[in-house]
């Protein structure tokens, strides 16, 4: 199917672009800057902050170019002494309902507010008033929601509800009491991926854990992939001083930045003095019952005051050699005595395909059984 | 005895909330019980009629016997053994409970064509208005005209949408005709969400059928199936009329499946909004009917390309479709004989506020406002001065005495910074500060924006603070500037309508009544209506020192001893003006 090429002007520059391409994308191609709040590229347009706002010639208002189809012969103009002073109002009319917070904010240095207040030099504020004033609510252990420096762009509504299906905020009451937050305000009650706080714009929307642990000084950013599942999805960790202070992903890779509750926030265990780095075998108990493993009775472990599967006194710390050497004594050993369908084997979500491939493999082919399953219940 | 005998009770809102059902319950238990012939009985009819425009004077009746119409005003349950005694029995009209002058003056200048039925015919029975041609264009549409001949007669006759704008009819429907689309819709908007406004409310409870039949012909000519009704909630007897209507409509095949064996199916269903003004604007009304939240949306694309669930969609106002029964029946050119060359037709207004008779009234376009308050409203309440009138209610703009000649149409205006919007009219006399009017229609405006957009969300709300402080003497130096600034920043910086609109009550009394505004910087307002800028004191020679304001004063402001003179301590007065009210002498200024 050929696809009808248009031909637009903006700013002088001349592009051809697809149908069903927005006036600001078209901008964006050209390497046009056209200021945005409330836009993001993976969403559907909102057009509810209106920065974007530009001049099309035969159009005798400002539109807006975030939601602004192109067509063909459409003459453009981005900037212009009327338009700036029209951001410039609509600025300062969002920064006279948000706190001057930007010193102990969560958000400072990495804020789309924050940098177009700093671009359009806007200190004083001629429209000063009435700030929104709310009390802060949130029982989990994820999401922090400050809703006084919501702007209410919408993008988080539009996340959960495009992106992940679940609806859980929206606006609600009408005017300059318009509010994003659970129905009837109750407390957040989701899925806790975090995506609404990966859109937000501001400070409104951020993590628990991100809170006093540093914002963008001496953290270093580094690329990975979640360990949780074989979706594999890219992360990219932020280090402090060897202390991974925070989990973004970045957009444009393959899962689009989206991640779920355990990739984004669920790194407390990376230093955690719980957390085993070597195989531990455990320490052959007082009385062998002849059950053996975690079937064992509890009495087995009730002189020990910690949790029976962190090292204590029950394990006995071994080099890798030494745990596989042990393991494949074991099984050798259960195999000859009861045979190979005594023996079952559980791998991980946590694998890759291949991994997991191989482990079937290797139950089927070297131990002998079809007794393979794995956790993958997600 | 007459012979043939109509008893219409006005049973419209304003008639049922004066006693309409009751009046004409008495009617019919009166005429059951008195000794009356049956022969006579049989000649005798009975029906209640939907809103004729003088609410103030409900109960209205009307009683037609032998083709003289007789109307009473003001009848109580009490009153009807009385008209039943003297003037259905008797045939003599009981004179001093006829309606005056005023009433028929009210009427003399308006031209009827959406109420030509409204008032006169049962809204709740199908055979009333088939009697009056009800359902004939429809019939005339498809026997013989293509939808195509449809949308060209609309064009002709210039009908222009009623809902605010004045968009072309017959050009909306041919863009949505040629859009290419399976499935089209028709929606009738009739969320009427300006205050002080009961147009649309009217037409449905007066006429039903008149905008079902619109809308049959509106879904013929785009080729529509379905179609809705959004109608607020809380209009319940409109909704429980138009109900009925659709049923009975449905039941004698003019909706439905197959309609006049033409293949042609189109149904229609009722979607009640829950109050929101801003649902009336048609994004933020498809919005609401798809079971969002109500909040416009960016045009284009237009609903008339991508409508309800992007399917092509054709939104009018409730007036607007109830003219076009009467245009097909009649002819574009007998519709476009009335008005101006570019507004055509006529315009239901609601006049209210400081009129002698306020209430609802249809008038050609082009008439002027000077023939609407002094021919058709008696003029100004206590003979006070006339100062403005706010036409379009809170997105217009006031008109001042100075144009009282002021042909009412689109363009005209549009030209003095006003609206002929969807039809409020409110008076406003001597007594009315226009910062203060000009607020409260803020007030409006800000409380009902949707919040979706940052200069209407946010800026119409600091203009209410700026407005708010020079009513009460706190203003600024340049605070007329501002308010004039951010008013024009607003309107070019806001997504939809309500925002484009909201400043204008503020840019158009400032235009015409800057002096106001400048005196409330001074601290004074001139029409004494901006209580923090008033001062009370006591006229030591009209002062009787009777006592009453000392004993009204909730304050302890007051002093004196009797049959002295007392006085006002200002810096303990609150100034809730109980004194001014009570005192008999009017011993009490404020200024
Ligand atoms: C804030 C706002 C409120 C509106 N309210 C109404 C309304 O109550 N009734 C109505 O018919 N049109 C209303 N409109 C206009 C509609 O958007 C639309 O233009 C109209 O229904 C089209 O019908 P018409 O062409 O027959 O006038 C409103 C517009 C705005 C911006
Ligand atoms: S959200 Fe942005 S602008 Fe607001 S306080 Fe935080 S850093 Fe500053
Ligand atoms: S955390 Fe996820 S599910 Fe919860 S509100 Fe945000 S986007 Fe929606
Ligand atoms: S919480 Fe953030 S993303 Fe959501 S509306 Fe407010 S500023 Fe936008
Ligand atoms: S656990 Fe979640 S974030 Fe991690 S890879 Fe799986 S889906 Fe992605
Ligand atoms: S102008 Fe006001 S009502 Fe319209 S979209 Fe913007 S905030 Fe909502
Ligand atoms: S980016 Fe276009 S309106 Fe916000
Ligand atoms: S309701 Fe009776 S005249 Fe309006």
């Amino acid at each position: 199917m050929g696809m009808k090429k248009l031909k637009v002007t903006i700013d002088g520059k001349t592009i051809e672009v697809p149908e069903n391409t927005t006036v600001l994308d078209a901008a964006r191609m050209l390497d046009i800057q056209i200021p945005t709040l409330c836009h993001h590229p993976k969403l559907t347009p909102f057009g509810g902050c209106r920065l974007c706002i530009v001049e099309i010639k035969g159009i005798p208002r400002p539109v807006t170019s975030c939601t602004t189809p192109a067509s063909d012969g459409m003459e453009v103009t981005t900037s212009s002494p009327q338009m700036e002073d029209l951001r410039k109002t609509v600025l300062e009319l969002i920064l006279s309902d948000h706190p001057n917070d930007c010193m102990v904010c969560e958000k400072a240095g990495d804020c789309t507010l924050q940098e177009l207040a700093y671009f359009y030099g806007i200190r004083e504020n001629r429209f000063a008033g009435e700030r929104r004033i709310y009390e802060k609510k949130d029982g989990n252990p994820f999401l922090e929601r400050d809703m006084e420096k919501c702007i209410l762009c919408g993008r988080c509504v539009k996340v959960c509800d495009e992106v992940q299906g679940v609806g859980a905020i929206d606006f609600t009451y009408r005017g300059f009491k318009s509010k994003i937050c659970p129905p009837y305000e109750k407390d957040l009650n989701c899925e806790f991926c975090g995506q609404c706080v990966a859109v937000c714009p501001t400070g409104a929307l951020t993590g628990k854990q991100w809170s006093l642990r540093g914002r963008q000084k001496d953290i270093k950013e580094i690329d990975t992939i979640c360990p949780y599942c074989g979706t594999g999805c890219n992360i990219t960790l932020h280090v402090r001083r060897n202390d991974v202070v925070r989990i973004t992903s970045r957009e444009d890779t393959w899962n689009e930045g989206w991640l779920c509750v355990k990739g984004r926030f669920g790194y407390k265990f990376i230093n955690s003095p719980d957390r085993l780095k070597k195989p531990l075998i455990r320490i052959t108990p007082k009385k062998d019952t002849g059950n053996r493993g975690y079937g064992d009775t509890e009495k087995n472990f009730t002189h020990s005051p910690i949790h029976p599967f962190t090292v204590s006194s029950n394990f006995r710390e071994v080099s890798w050699n030494e745990a596989l050497d042990y393991i494949a004594e074991r099984l050798n050993d259960i195999k000859s005595k009861h045979g190979a369908d005594a023996i079952g084997g559980l791998s991980s979500a946590r694998c890759t395909n291949e991994e997991n491939y191989l482990f079937q493999k290797f139950m089927r082919a070297a131990v002998g059984t079809n007794n393979v399953d794995h956790c993958a219940r997600l | 005895m007459n012979k043939s005998i109509t008893i219409q009770v006005c049973m419209g809102t304003g008639g049922m909330a004066a006693g309409g059902s009751e009046v004409l319950d008495a009617f019919e238990s009166l005429m059951r019980e008195k000794n009356i012939p049956a022969e006579f009985k049989k000649e005798c009819s009975m029906h209640k009629v939907g809103c004729r425009g003088l609410c103030a004077r409900d109960v209205l009746v009307d009683v037609i016997a032998d083709n003289r119409r007789t109307i009473y005003q003001y009848i109580k349950p009490e009153m009807v053994e009385r008209i039943v005694d003297e003037h259905i029995v008797g045939g003599n009209p009981v004179s001093e409970w006829q309606v005056d002058e005023d009433y028929h003056k009210f009427h003399e200048k308006q031209v009827k064509v959406v109420l030509s039925d409204c008032g006169n015919i049962d809204p709740e029975d199908i055979n009333a208005y088939m009697a009056v041609d009800g359902y004939k264009a429809v019939e005339k549409v498809f026997a013989s005209m293509t939808p195509e001949e449809v949308i060209d007669m609309i064009k002709k006759s210039g009908l222009r949408g009623r809902g605010g704008a004045g968009f072309p009819t017959g050009v909306k429907w041919e863009a949505c005709r040629k859009a290419e689309a399976g499935q089209k819709y028709i929606i009738c908007n009739a969320d009427e969400g300006d205050p002080g406004a009961f147009m649309d409310r009217a037409v449905i409870e007066g006429n039903p059928h008149a905008v079902i039949e619109g809308m049959i012909i509106g879904a013929y000519a785009i080729g529509a199936s379905k179609g809705y009704v959004y109608i607020r909630a809380e209009y319940p007897l409109a909704v429980e009329r138009l109900k009925k209507a659709i049923n009975v409509s449905r039941e004698r095949g003019f909706l439905g499946k197959n309609i006049f064996g033409k293949g042609f199916d189109f149904d229609i269903k009722i979607k009640l909004g829950a109050g929101a003004f801003v649902c009336g604007e048609e994004t933020a009304l498809i919005a609401s009917i798809e079971g969002q939240r109500g909040m416009p949306r960016a045009k284009p694309p237009f609903p008339v390309h991508r409508g309800l669930w992007g399917k092509p969609t054709v939104i009018n106002n409730v007036e607007t479709l109830a003219n076009i029964p009467y245009i097909i029946k009649k002819g574009h050119e007998w519709f476009s004989s009335y008005g101006t060359e570019k507004s055509k037709g006529t315009k239901v207004f609601a006049l209210t506020g400081k009129i002698k008779n306020s209430g609802l009234i249809e008038v050609p376009m082009g008439i002027t406002l000077r023939e609407i308050i002094y021919d058709i409203g008696g003029g100004i309440e206590n003979e006070k001065a006339l100062k403005a009138v706010q036409t379009g209610g809170p997105s217009g703009g006031c008109i001042t005495t100075g144009m009282l000649d002021i042909n009412m149409d689109y363009e005209s205006l549009a030209k003095v910074g006003s609206i002929v919007g969807s039809g409020g009219m409110i008076v406003l006399d001597e007594d009315d500060c226009m910062v203060n009017v000009a607020k409260y229609f803020l007030q409006f405006t800000q409380s009902e924006s949707c919040g979706k957009c940052v200069p209407c969300r946010i800026g119409t709300k600091r203009l209410l603070e700026i407005m708010d402080r020079i009513t009460k003497g706190a203003g600024r130096q340049g605070d007329i500037e501002l308010l004039e600034k951010l008013s024009n920043d607003i309107k070019a910086a806001s997504l939809c309508g309500l925002g484009q609109t909201a400043p204008n009550p503020v840019l158009s009394t400032i235009k015409y009544f800057r002096e106001e505004y400048e005196a409330h910087l001074q601290g004074k307002c001139p029409a004494k209506a901006c209580n923090e800028l008033l001062t009370y004191h006591i006229i030591e020679e009209f002062c009787k020192g009777c006592g009453a304001c000392l004993r009204a004063c909730p304050a302890g402001a007051i002093t004196g001893e009797k049959k002295k003179p007392h006085t006002i301590a200002p810096e303990i007065c609150i100034k809730c003006g109980a004194c001014f009210d009570v005192c008999k002498f009017k011993a009490v200024g404020k200024e």
